[in-house]
């Protein structure tokens, strides 16, 4: 049943990743490492119970917290070109 | 508990078919704000009902600890719940400040 769910989840990560190299814009690929991640935290958890170690959650909680900050990160250093500046546009200008 | 598992298994496949659908979606839409859309399908109901299969495996006996997995996977979902909409709005609105046009109208030649 676990075995199921992995290579399900295994599918959607192929598929994502398939988008993430074939582009075409810079936003299609950081879309496609979003949802790569979202799927290797439930990857990651589905493994921890086909392995009999629930413990692997906390991997799956961590690398939910890491694949967040990176994708603002790489958002705000693309739209604002620096990871320190606040963004031109608030403010009332969007 | 074999009512636990036929409920366990009902809500990851069903979230199995979201996760598919919603990957399927990304490879196949003709751009970046019509892909959002299906990556917040994978987001919100793929992992929601994965997470939710998988806490009817561990349950909620107290003498085995059990509990804490439960909720460390609801955990997870509630972080999943509230940083998939502010990860998909950053994404919409950088792409949008990055002069990428929406597909507007006929989308015939529209696929990339």
């Amino acid at each position: 049943m676990f075995s199921v769910a992995a290579v399900g989840i295994g599918i959607g990560m192929t598929l994502a990743m398939i988008r993430a190299l074939l582009g075409p814009t810079l936003y299609d690929r950081v879309l496609a490492l979003n949802t790569f991640g979202t799927k290797t935290v439930l990857l990651i958890a589905v493994l921890g119970f086909l392995a009999g170690r629930p413990e692997f959650l906390d991997l799956a909680l961590v690398y939910a917290l890491i694949n967040f900050i990176g994708t603002i990160a790489v958002l705000k250093y693309f739209e604002v070109g620096d990871l320190g500046k606040a963004s031109e546009t608030r403010g009332g200008r969007a | 508990m074999v009512v636990w598992d036929v409920l366990s298994w009902i809500s990851i496949v069903g979230g199995l078919f979201f996760i598919v659908v919603g990957s399927i979606g990304v490879l196949r839409f003709p751009d970046v704000y019509t892909r959002l859309h299906a990556a917040g399908m994978t987001d919100t109901m793929g992992a929601g009902l994965v997470l939710i299969g998988l806490s009817f495996q561990s349950g909620l006996s107290f003498e085995s600890g059990a509990w804490l997995i439960t909720v460390r996977l609801l955990m997870i979902w509630a972080f999943l719940l509230f940083t998939s909409p502010i990860a998909t709005h950053a994404l919409a609105r950088a792409a949008l400040h990055g002069k990428v046009e929406p597909i507007r109208g006929d989308l015939e030649g529209g696929d990339s």
